[in-house]
């Protein structure tokens, strides 16, 4: 490294390389003394050279990392101080919150269950939509279709997922009711009613499910296959007995974020599923519902003033929401450690 | 009990060779009923696909009734106002509806408080125009119906006194329409209808389709007939210019540090940050878009109102930056794991720095797969309309966005506020906006797998 240096350097270091024990040991010291910490700067020490771009560089690359912490932090403490005020505010209590069976702001009447009841009817049957569905096409994608089948046969599911939620709303609204009507009758059906909004919502999901129950397929290795076909098994006891148990923690964790993102979903819900909460905890579809999301997306739409309650409801609402995806997520992550087969 | 299941079958079949064919040919039938049944699940999806962006068509293109006010053929040759120059526009506003002229100043031209336009001086009120000479101190009513025309003349293209005039003076009303089926199948009931409940006073039968050039280049309107998507699609496109500015910086900043800097890090510290920072990110993916409307709201439209103006392109840029972040990271950290290390071996080796080798090697290989992920991200931004509604877009705009600072809506939330409306004309019209939407995402979308393939082929070069 320093060889190209001086004349007067060079030579101890080719004698202590080269010649007897006597002369070895000062020019080794002296050479370690040199190389590291020379009194003059060097034009060719690449080591110690300073370089502040890259410790600049790894600072900022450093913030744009823990940002994402930040976003969480700040989520976390918006939804927190809001949602205290609205519990200190005297107007609700956190049981009247959970427990209350009416959502009248107007009459000082905060109760969760409403909402969480018309949230829990659209999910329902968006599940009864996608999950037979979306995982009976991973079987198909995963067990049956060739390479170039797939291929042709993936972009449906893509594009699906890739059409924006309002348009769903639109569909659902325009096009699935009007359907529902004349199916089911023009009297039973109304206009709004979580049936519509549910089915829609399970078509805008499926994509997701479908993905990752093939994902959680195809990672089941050939060898387990072909041993059961060894065994005389058809290919639908192989799919059947051995594959989907074997993907099992796979698909119930894409069942898990299919639910976490029915729940969250809004646009599907406030244009197709009913404005205004409905007054008894009805599980019947065809009746219209508000959800929790579509409640939020309904009143905070115009100008809400930042010090009434229902702006602090919003957050509180928003608070729970949060917390039950987050569960969501937090359980299908555990199903996917906890129960994954591994295999050699 | 499988195990038992399973060997009594056995035995049987060891006994009889007839009844494991027999059973045989039912478990091969079950076989193919089931795979019926998959395949049927594709076919759904197909299906609902089709009806998705058929009934969409069906109603952007049909035929309506329309009837006008004053009919444009005798305001302009042919009924064609875009011949006509900007001071014929204002004299039609003037005989016409020379008491609305305020009203148009206070529409187009002022965005302040709607309270205090009629009490304040122009010049308080009206920054950035040209107001006609001697007029800067007295307020709009009191300024004569010449000054006032001069005030519109001055300060108001051709484009928007054409929006005005066709919203104001001709006022055409669609008194009713009809789906792309039924137009094409029931020509003759249509016509029939039409005859019976409105060829008497003067209305016009024709076949429109609701996305042309007029809708893409007025400005909203209270009237669904003149309603255009520009302001709309201005704001999409600001929204998400904007959105991409400050997401792909940080977006990809982050990835590099997972990747390069504290992935496989042997430091305990350094390792566990990583971990963290990635679960965070997994977690933060799945927070409903909804949420981040709130955090939106409450952050940079309340708490930091001084810098971004309250409910304006910035805040919505900032909160769909956020949203679509965890996005961007995990495709980039994907993007970049791909490069193989033999690369970065190979430039520490000729002595380059980290940065040097991440900045010179790393990126440069990866950033097909980068870019293919912020197209990702700008589709979810696109697309994203409940954190914007949260945040409180609005609903009914008629000027174009001039900065970061100004007011603004997007396209989601012109289609979702026209939905919501009872009248079929609004739906129409919504349906219409969809398309624009969706070509958006299209064009988007065909960059990324161009994008895309380029990269592949590169890699097997």
């Amino acid at each position: 490294m320093v060889a190209h240096e001086s004349s007067s350097q060079k030579e101890p270091i080719f004698m202590a390389t080269t010649l007897g024990a006597g002369q070895e040991q000062p020019a080794a010291q002296n050479i370690g003394i040199t190389t590291a910490r020379g009194p003059e700067p060097r034009r060719g020490s690449l080591q110690k050279r300073p370089r502040p771009v890259d410790g600049l560089v790894r600072i900022l690359l450093f913030f744009c990392g823990i940002l994402s912490i930040f976003t969480t932090i700040a989520l976390i403490i918006v939804l927190l101080s809001e949602s205290i005020a609205f519990f200190t505010s005297g107007l609700v209590t956190l049981p009247e919150f959970i427990f209350g069976t009416r959502w009248q702001p107007v009459a000082g009447e905060f109760g969760i269950l409403p909402l969480l009841n018309a949230t829990i009817v659209t999910s329902f049957w968006a599940m009864v939509v996608a999950l037979p569905l979306g995982i009976g096409g991973a079987i198909y994608l995963s067990e049956y279709a060739k390479g170039s089948t797939r291929d042709k046969l993936k972009p449906i599911l893509e594009i699906l997922a890739g059409i924006p939620t309002v348009t769903y709303g639109f569909f659902a609204l325009t096009f699935m009711t009007p359907v529902l009507r004349v199916i089911l009758g023009e009297n039973n059906v109304s206009i709004y009613n979580m049936l519509s909004a549910g089915l829609v919502m399970g078509i805008m999901i499926l994509p997701t499910i479908a993905s990752m129950s093939e994902d959680a397929l195809r990672a089941v290795p050939n060898s387990l296959r072909e041993a059961s076909y060894g065994l005389g098994a058809t290919k639908f006891e192989t799919i059947s007995k051995v594959v989907v148990p074997a993907a099992l923690s796979g698909l119930i964790a894409s069942f898990i974020v299919g639910i976490a993102r029915a729940v969250g979903e809004t646009m599907i819900v406030a244009l197709a599923a009913g404005a205004g909460p409905v007054a008894n905890l009805t599980v019947n579809p065809l009746g219209s519902g508000e959800t929790v999301t579509g409640h939020i997306a309904r009143i905070s739409g115009g100008d809400l003033s930042y010090a009434s309650i229902d702006y602090q409801s919003l957050f509180a609402l928003g608070l729970a929401l949060f917390v039950f995806t987050l569960a969501l997520n937090f359980i299908s992550q555990w199903v996917t450690r906890r129960f994954r087969e591994v295999y050699q | 009990m499988a195990v038992n299941t399973i060997s009594s079958e056995t035995q049987e079949y060891l006994r009889d060779e007839d009844a494991f064919k027999r059973n045989l040919r039912s478990r091969h039938f079950r076989g193919r009923l089931w795979r019926r049944f998959f395949q049927l699940a594709l076919v759904a999806a197909f299906l609902a696909l089709i009806a998705l962006f058929f009934n969409i068509l069906n109603s952007a293109l049909g035929y309506v009734v329309e009837d006008y006010a004053i009919n444009p053929i005798t305001l302009a040759a042919n009924g064609d106002l875009g011949a006509l120059p900007e001071e014929e526009l204002v004299m039609i506003l003037v005989e016409n509806r020379a008491n609305r002229l305020p009203v148009y100043v206070r529409d187009y031209l002022y965005a302040g408080d709607p309270a205090v336009f009629t009490t304040l001086p122009l010049s308080a009120l009206l920054s950035n125009t040209v107001l006609p000479a001697g007029t800067a101190d007295l307020t709009i009513r009191e300024l004569s119906v010449e000054q006032q025309a001069e005030l519109l003349l001055n300060n108001i293209g051709q484009p928007q006194l054409i929006a005005i005039v066709e919203e104001q003076v001709i006022e055409p009303t669609i008194l009713q329409t009809w789906s792309l089926t039924a137009s094409l199948f029931e020509r003759d009931q249509i016509e029939a209808e039409f005859q019976e409940n409105y060829a008497a006073q003067g209305a016009t039968l024709f076949f429109k389709s609701w996305i042309n050039l007029d809708f893409l280049t007025s400005p909203m309107s209270s009237n669904p007939a003149a309603a255009g998507a520009r302001t709309a699609i201005l704001g999409t496109l600001y929204v998400v210019i904007v959105t991409i500015f400050i997401a792909f910086p940080i977006g990809v900043g982050a990835a590099i540090y997972l990747e390069e800097y504290t992935s496989g890090s042997q430091n305990s510290r350094t390792a566990r940050i990583n971990r963290l920072i990635e679960t965070n990110i997994r977690n933060l993916a799945g927070v409903p878009s909804i949420i981040y409307g709130l955090l939106g709201l409450a952050i940079f439209v309340r708490a930091l109102s001084p810098v971004t103006g309250g409910r304006t392109i910035i805040s919505a840029a900032l909160t769909m930056a956020l949203l679509i972040l965890p996005v961007i990271i995990i495709n980039a950290q994907e993007a970049i794991r791909a490069v193989p290390s033999s690369l970065r071996e190979a430039s520490y080796g000729l002595g380059a720095t980290r940065w040097q080798t991440i900045y010179k090697v790393v990126l440069p290989s990866a950033l097909p797969g980068i870019l293919t992920g912020t197209i990702l991200g700008m589709s979810r931004a696109i697309g994203e309309t409940a954190p914007l509604i949260i945040i409180g877009a609005s609903t009914f705009i008629l000027f174009d966005p001039t900065g970061l600072q100004s007011k603004f809506t997007v396209l989601p939330i012109l289609i979702y506020n026209w939905t919501s409306r009872p009248q079929d004309e609004y739906r129409v019209a919504a349906a219409a906006g969809i398309i624009v939407l969706l070509i958006l995402l299209l064009i988007l979308n065909a960059t990324a797998i161009i994008l895309r393939q380029r990269a592949r082929r590169s890699l097997t070069a």
